[in-house]
């Protein structure tokens, strides 16, 4: 391929001279942009927003833009952004074909994580962009290779002689002693494909690593051993190159865990706090070093182990894209890295590029910060069973969030209730017992749990602390200051005796005024509420301060919209004029509350913004679109609670609160700034409120003759059996305190129950549990709807295709419905319009709706915007948000209401599936149940379901289709029809089918005839290893496990079947409509894609088409 | 702890709590956003009389190493001088405890030690917001229950005279392959070292040295950084025209830094002025104008040469990308130039250490020169014996 920069030599002008322009990179007129697809563990939300930001740098200039990318929930899937959006999977395959479709120029291959760089060395491979002459801008594929292989880029660091963390791969037990050898004692031995951690752990010398090594062989094929570096410092740099050699780094950040997490699932701070000139300019020079010898052309992140106690270190891995790291500095310092990085790629130099914040000065500097930043992961792990909680080097977390202070305690404290709302900020939990010190040395999802039980109520000193754990003392002097403001207040005896300075002092070691009333009840008669500390502190005259973030610490006068809230302050640095509208965002990103979310909150201030309307953001989720500053008026990175959006309202002497299109979280707040005076838009929180709660819901619902399944509050388990009987099992129970295990749960008998309600929960007067008839083999469907003081607007049907039982989250939607007669669409219509009157709704909401036979049941109505919002405004060509946001200021702004289902016919279908993270978890029993456990979705569009489904699915990650002649296995329930109909219908078609008993086998053969083969094989439960070259001998391609219920233990051989499936990454499918409908889809499409595969041309499937195309206009 | 404040004169008053030296101060209010480096820059020279005001919020951190340990070459080993050189500073927070596996002491107790003033608690966004508006300005800490110190504007004292080694000494290299003489206007210990490793053995002299009757028995001349006006200079500024007349050293390679290359373009016959706030910091693009390259550079200086003033021969070497400001020039046919950011880091990014490459090449070529022209190699009458002077510097 030709070099796609012309020069690589230093430009001699620079932005301040006029008449000057830069050498870009000739004859790029169309650019592809690679996305990374499904939201998953390890590849969230950061690469919408820094894929969002390299679509607005091309769009500047003047770029036609292409994207692939199937999260049709993402922001960057819209038209406002990219030319041209096609909803196919990020694959070799699929991108190819949009080559030959659309002979673009060049390719983007570093905005769409490890996806997008392993779809681009795979293209480069296969000689497709070489065959079509695409230009690979930014980083070339060569240095993309060089730092995917481990020894390549060993190789390349040796050459200047930076020191890298070296780890060898050994298959035996004497490998594993000659590595240990060369990378010296102690050492870290892991193992790739064990459950739980299992094989992992240190030997300090041969003798214990014999022992170690040997386990580790018996579980899993191959070991990593490396140099144990275990409590040395992690830290990272974000790098920047342009095509010249101008380099920066624009941020560092510093892990309060030490080496061994995942920096993903690490607690980090931004800029580095512990490190002295020297140790960060050591690190600095390195990463600098390392970029300009690697060749990147555009931004890079460098990750080091450094000696706590020496200046010795390692280079842990490199980056050669855009990461979750490099969004997370973006979202720290206020430089946009994305947006920098696609200019370079289009061929600008750094001096060349302004200062995009102060836009008086250069891009080419480094961000100097006045404040610092903390980042926290929030782990779901709650969510699933069997579950390892363990924390290490495999990422578990599903999102993170950012706070921003003037000091540690203020960030800290920020972030920790950030991640989880129910906490005060840094405190302890009873949960670990006797078991603190091994909470304390183990880490898990726990663990800042842990440190603050020891530090705040256990005496621990932050000496033992820091021999347990290894974090830096620094960091636990500074947890020290918290906790002695917890003993000050605590000693607080009357109200007087709040003062203003201990408050003031309070607020600023970042304590929340709830935190500051539950510490002082504790020696207080009459007990105060969140609201008396804020009238007390108001008194005072203590409300917060408002700073910018502006790159250059105030050295340079920045007109920047980019802001937090602090008390570390003794002036705001902006006026407050624009009285403008708050959009509040979804905060953390977790299970059921994701991108769509941030997609809603982005189009909500859009729309405000098209409407004349000053738009305020409040979020503080650094992964997100509606976090980046040019999306809004005024952009609050702060907490989503209660004080802190009262607090910015009144400062900002607001206009209105929009509540409504953040999920659940803002939601949660609308009542009270409702009771307290704000101006909350929308439906009345007062009418949300009754739809939240369960009797008030209910008699509503009868009130308007809306049918719903059963229910009732029980507050004993006597009363839950009597109601339970009355119904008849199944029933669907959702307790209100959890102790262990799932919440919502499917109970099939009086045993089950017992089990349930006395293993799992409480239940009392106190914690009453609700439980609700549960209908079996109903359908479902989610309704979304817009409207104004109780008229429908718009809404959209979107159908099931599991039956009812799984959670809507999980569920694969197809829209337009395909199963619905008009005569039932009339029907939901109906339901909706009459659901919308009687909680007066102006604004979105969303019901699910269980249709068993010709009966309607409305089992949940949340009003405010939904998780499938995105995708049925994309599907049906209509902005719902816009039309809320146009209901929500009323007068001639609304919309006049529409019917886009009934009496309509489209040409085309979309079907949304789930992106599930299981993988990620090691030893989660991949069950869907009504508890949602997918991490992310995709959709596709196709003539008809099957098409759109048959795509979509390919979309999610890792999803390989099954070709003929591979082994299917099967298994699950055979006390019902449903996996021979499977069998049957993959039939004929060259796949040889296995089971793991004969009982499985009989069962078969009662659906398939004789000329299709079915074997028992060997199916060790306990050696993994084993079972893996059992798959690997009969060429096991694909799963189907149709279990009626979750596993009890992790003995039972259905779930080892579905684990095993996940970790040796083969498709599984576990319940019975999406496995039907896969095995259809199989059955019409896997000759075509054999064909496709095998033509020595390439021939485009029909399913390649853009959005545009199937909707017939441009949306 | 006491209560102190912090006062800008014809300004502000911020409220605070002392960390140092019970003492009131004044001096002149400068800051730096500078991330990391607080020891670094609290013991160098050019700070002297300043009161520093960081906006990196959190300082103390990891406390303050030992002012004794010394390298191989004698030199300090965390420091960049013998003793803090600021009047002040002002920190938006101090920590009280620190971590670091070289820390011997805490920032509060090493300025109580070194007399110097420190608050705690200040909006420093607020502060520096201030001076970036109104300019330099004069500033003082207050400590309660103590009387004021007087308004001083450190700008009309000779600082220079204060901080420049009392007696020349030298440092000697392992290899020795080069001598170089230094004239120490404040010199910061980074940049002696990064000659000496370099190979070249450093003959350090004060400021007024006459470094004209000795240049001949060097490799090359070196003009460091140092506090305060220029023009307060005079004497070296003379030395320095007498230097460049001297038709026998017209090959002699001549690097100047901050000071050194205020004093060398004033030399030349070029002209400073004073920047409105200065440039502290650790982030400044600076432009190589004859390469196209930009240097992230460490800064700190009040005063600018123009860019304009150069006089013939003499040509702009690097740009601020920021403000236009000029950071370097270089001789169109001798092998001298000067840069106004500080290569040799401390505190600071290292981008810029290529100028001491850039330099040594040049004594290699002086040298060589030498070698083959023994007219250059005439040792001048008044040789000086530097294995007898002092191994570090005379305070």
């Amino acid at each position: 391929m030709s070099a796609v920069y012309t020069s690589t030599e230093p430009t001699v002008s620079t932005f301040n001279t006029p008449r000057y322009s830069p050498q870009l990179v000739e004859g790029v007129e169309s650019v592809l942009i690679v996305g990374s697809g499904g939201l998953s563990i390890g590849q969230a939300g950061e690469f919408d927003y820094s894929g969002s930001q390299a679509i607005k740098a091309l769009r500047e200039a003047n770029k036609q833009t292409i994207l692939i990318n199937p999260n049709i929930a993402t922001n960057q899937t819209s038209h406002s952004l990219a030319d041209k959006i096609y909803y196919l999977p990020v694959t070799a395959e699929y991108i190819s074909y949009i080559i030959e479709r659309e002979r673009p120029d060049a390719i983007l291959l570093t905005f769409g994580g490890q996806t997008g760089l392993n779809c681009g060395v795979a293209l480069d491979k296969m000689g497709v962009l070489r065959k079509y002459n695409v230009k690979v801008l930014g980083t070339p594929i060569q240095t993309l290779e060089m730092t995917e292989d481990r020894d390549m880029f060993a190789q390349a660091l040796q050459e200047i002689n930076v020191p890298i963390a070296t780890s060898f791969a050994c298959e035996t037990v004497d490998e594993a002693l000659k590595a240990a050898e060369e990378v010296e004692y102690p050492v870290i031995v892991r193992s790739a494909y064990a459950l739980g951690g299992l094989g992992s752990g240190f030997a300090n010398n041969p003798n214990e690593l014999k022992d170690l090594a040997s386990q580790s062989l018996s579980l899993s094929p191959q070991i990593l051993v490396e140099k144990s570096l275990r409590g040395w410092k992690e830290v990272e740099y974000e790098v920047v190159r342009d095509r010249v050699g101008n380099c920066i780094t624009v941020c560092n950040m510093e892990n309060f865990d030490p080496l061994g997490i995942h920096t993903g699932d690490s607690i980090v701070f931004a800029p580095s706090q512990t490190l002295s000139d020297e140790e960060y300019h050591m690190l600095r020079t390195a990463a600098i070093k390392i970029i300009r010898h690697l060749g990147v052309v555009g931004e890079c992140n460098v990750q080091y182990a450094l000696q706590p106690n020496g200046l010795d270190f390692r280079v842990i891995e490199v980056n050669a894209r855009l990461s979750r790291s490099s969004a997370l500095a973006s979202k720290a310092t206020g430089y946009p890295l994305a947006y920098t990085a696609a200019k370079i790629a289009l061929g600008y130099t750094l001096p060349e590029l302004p200062n995009p914040v102060t836009k008086t000065t250069v891009a080419n500097f480094e961000p100097s910060l006045d404040y610092i930043v903390a980042k926290i992961p929030k782990w779901d792990l709650s969510k699933f069973q069997h579950v390892n909680r363990n924390i290490g080097s495999a990422m578990k977390s599903v999102g993170e969030v950012m706070a921003i202070g003037r000091n540690f305690e203020e960030a800290y404290q920020k972030a920790l209730r950030e991640v989880d709302p129910s906490l005060l900020g840094f405190q302890g939990s009873d949960e670990f017992g006797d078991k603190l010190d091994e909470a304390l040395a183990v880490a898990t999802d726990r663990r800042s749990l842990a440190i603050g039980q020891a530090l705040i109520h256990e005496n621990y000193t932050v000496d033992r602390v820091h021999e347990l754990t290894n974090i830096d003392k620094w960091f636990l002097y500074k947890c020290m200051n918290i906790v002695r403001m917890y003993k000050e207040l605590e000693a607080v005896t009357s109200k007087e005796s709040l003062t203003k300075d201990l408050l003031q002092k309070a607020k600023k070691l970042g304590f929340s005024d709830k935190q500051i009333a539950v510490s002082i009840n504790r020696a207080l008669s009459t007990k105060l509420n969140e609201l008396d500390v804020r009238s007390l502190r108001k008194f005072h005259g203590i409300v917060p301060f408002v700073k910018k973030i502006d790159t250059l610490a105030a050295e340079f006068p920045a007109d920047t919209n980019y802001l937090y809230t602090t008390y570390n302050a003794t002036k705001n640095d902006v006026e407050f004029t624009d009285k403008g509208m708050l959009v509040l965002g979804s905060g953390v990103y977790r299970i059921g509350s994701s991108v769509e979310f941030d997609w809603c909150a982005v189009n909500t201030a859009k729309t405000l913004r098209d409407e004349g309307k000053k738009t305020v953001m409040i979020n503080y989720n650094p992964e997100t679109v509606s976090t980046d500053f040019d999306e809004v008026d005024r952009l609050y990175f702060e907490e989503l609670s209660y004080e802190r959006v009262m607090d910015i309202y009144e400062l900002e002497q607001s206009e209105g609160c929009i509540i409504s299109v953040g999920g659940q979280l803002p939601q949660n707040i609308a009542l009270t700034l409702h009771n307290t005076g704000c101006n909350v838009l929308g439906t009345s929180p007062v009418d949300i409120d009754n739809a939240e709660s369960r009797h008030k819901f209910s008699a509503i619902l009868d009130s308007i003759n809306v049918g719903q399944p059963e229910w009732s509050e029980l507050k004993s388990v006597e009363e839950a059996k009597k109601f339970a009987n009355a119904v008849n099992y199944p029933v669907l129970i959702r307790p209100s305190y959890v102790l262990s295990g799932a919440a919502m749960n499917v109970i099939n008998s009086e045993h089950e129950l017992e089990e349930k309600l006395t293993m799992a929960s409480d239940v009392s007067p106190d914690h009453p549990v609700v439980m609700s008839k549960f209908i079996e083999g109903a359908e479902e469907i989610d309704i979304d709807g817009v409207g104004y003081k109780g008229q429908l607007l718009v809404h959209a049907v979107s159908e099931h295709v599991e039956n009812a039982g799984v959670h809507s989250g999980d569920a694969t939607l197809v829209l337009p419905p395909q199963q619905l007669n008009e005569q039932v669409l009339l029907a939901l219509k109906d339901i909706t319009e009459r659901v919308s009157k009687a909680f007066n709704i102006t604004g979105p909401f969303n019901m699910q709706v269980i249709k068993h036979g010709d009966d309607l049941k409305v089992i949940e109505c949340n009003i405010r915007a939904s998780r499938s919002f995105p995708f049925v405004s994309k599907v049906l060509g209509r902005n719902f948000i816009a039309t809320a946001v146009r209901a929500f200021l009323g007068g001639d702004k609304v919309p006049e209401p529409v019917d886009l289902i009934s009496h309509r016919k489209y040409d085309h279908v979309a079907t949304k599936v789930p992106q599930f993270s299981f993988t990620r978890l090691a030893g989660a029993d991949p069950f869907l149940g009504v508890e949602m456990s997918s991490t992310g979705e995709v959709a596709s569009f196709g003539k008809n379901a099957l098409e759109s489904y048959w795509t979509a699915l390919q979309s999610t990650m890792h999803f390989h289709v099954p070709l003929p002649p591979s082994g299917v296995l099967f298994g699950g329930d055979l006390s019902k029809p449903l996996l021979g109909q499977v069998a049957a219908t993959l039939t004929g078609l060259g796949y040889h089918f296995f089971v793991v008993n004969e009982e499985c086998k009989q069962y078969l053969e009662k659906f398939i005839p004789s000329e299709q083969d079915v074997s028992v094989i060997f199916f060790p439960k306990n050696d993994k290893r084993k079972l893996r070259e059992v798959f690997q001998e009969h060429d096991i391609k694909s799963v189907f496990n149709l279990a009626s219920k979750r596993a009890t233990t992790i003995e039972d051989a259905d779930y080892i079947m579905r684990r095993n499936a996940i970790d040796f990454a083969i498709p599984l499918f576990t319940e019975p409509r999406t496995s039907k409908l896969f095995a259809n889809a199989l059955k019409e499409k896997i000759a075509e894609k054999i064909r496709v595969l095998e033509s020595t041309d390439v021939a485009v499937p029909s399913e390649v088409r853009s959005w545009e195309e199937f909707l017939g206009f441009k949306a | 702890m006491s209560e102190a404040t912090f006062s800008i004169r014809n300004g502000p008053t911020f409220k605070g709590i002392s960390f140092g030296a019970e003492k009131a101060v004044a001096g002149e209010a400068v800051f730096t956003t500078s991330l990391v480096g607080y020891p670094e820059s609290m013991s160098d020279p050019s700070y002297t009389g300043q009161i520093l005001v960081f906006t990196q919020p959190l300082i103390g951190n990891y406390g303050v190493p030992s002012s004794e340990a010394r390298d191989q070459f004698n030199l300090l080993r965390f420091f960049e001088s013998p003793h803090a050189h600021v009047v002040g500073i002002i920190v938006a927070e101090y920590a009280y405890e620190y971590s670091h596996w070289t820390a011997v002491e805490s920032l509060g107790s090493w300025c109580k030690r070194e007399g110097v003033a420190a608050v705690t608690g200040v909006d420093t966004r607020e502060v520096v917001q201030y001076l970036r508006e109104q300019g330099s300005s004069l500033g003082r800490i207050s400590i309660q229950g103590q009387k004021d110190a007087e308004w001083i504007d450190p700008m009309g004292v000779n600082l220079v005279a204060k901080v420049t080694t009392k007696h020349p000494y030298h440092v000697r290299s392992a290899e020795s392959k080069y001598n170089v003489a230094l004239i120490d206007c404040g010199v910061k210990e980074n940049i002696v070292r990064c000659l000496v490793t370099r190979g070249a053995n450093v003959t350090v002299f004060p400021y007024d040295y006459k470094i004209q009757n000795v240049a001949q028995q060097f490799d090359g001349v070196f003009i460091s950084n140092g506090p305060g006006d220029p023009g307060s200079c005079s004497t070296t500024i003379l030395n320095l025209k007498e230097l460049l007349q001297d038709e026998r050293l017209q090959d002699l390679p001549i690097f100047g830094i901050c000071l050194g290359h205020q004093l060398l373009a004033l030399a030349s016959g070029g002209s400073t002025h004073k920047l409105k706030y200065g440039n502290r910091a650790h982030n400044i693009p600076a432009m190589d104008l004859t390469t196209g390259q930009c240097h992230i550079t460490s800064q700190n200086h009040g005063y600018a040469v123009d860019a304009a003033s150069l006089p013939k021969d003499w040509v702009p070497f690097f740009i601020n990308l920021n403000d236009q400001s000029n950071e370097g020039m270089i001789h169109a046919k001798r092998p001298i130039f000067s840069t106004q950011f500080h290569p040799e880091a401390k505190g600071g990014p290292t981008d810029s250490a290529v100028l001491f490459d850039k330099y040594f090449n040049e004594l290699q070529q002086f040298i060589s020169k030498k070698q083959s022209d023994a007219k250059l190699n005439a040792t001048s009458s008044v040789a000086l014996k530097v294995e007898e002077l002092p191994t570090q510097r005379v305070l």
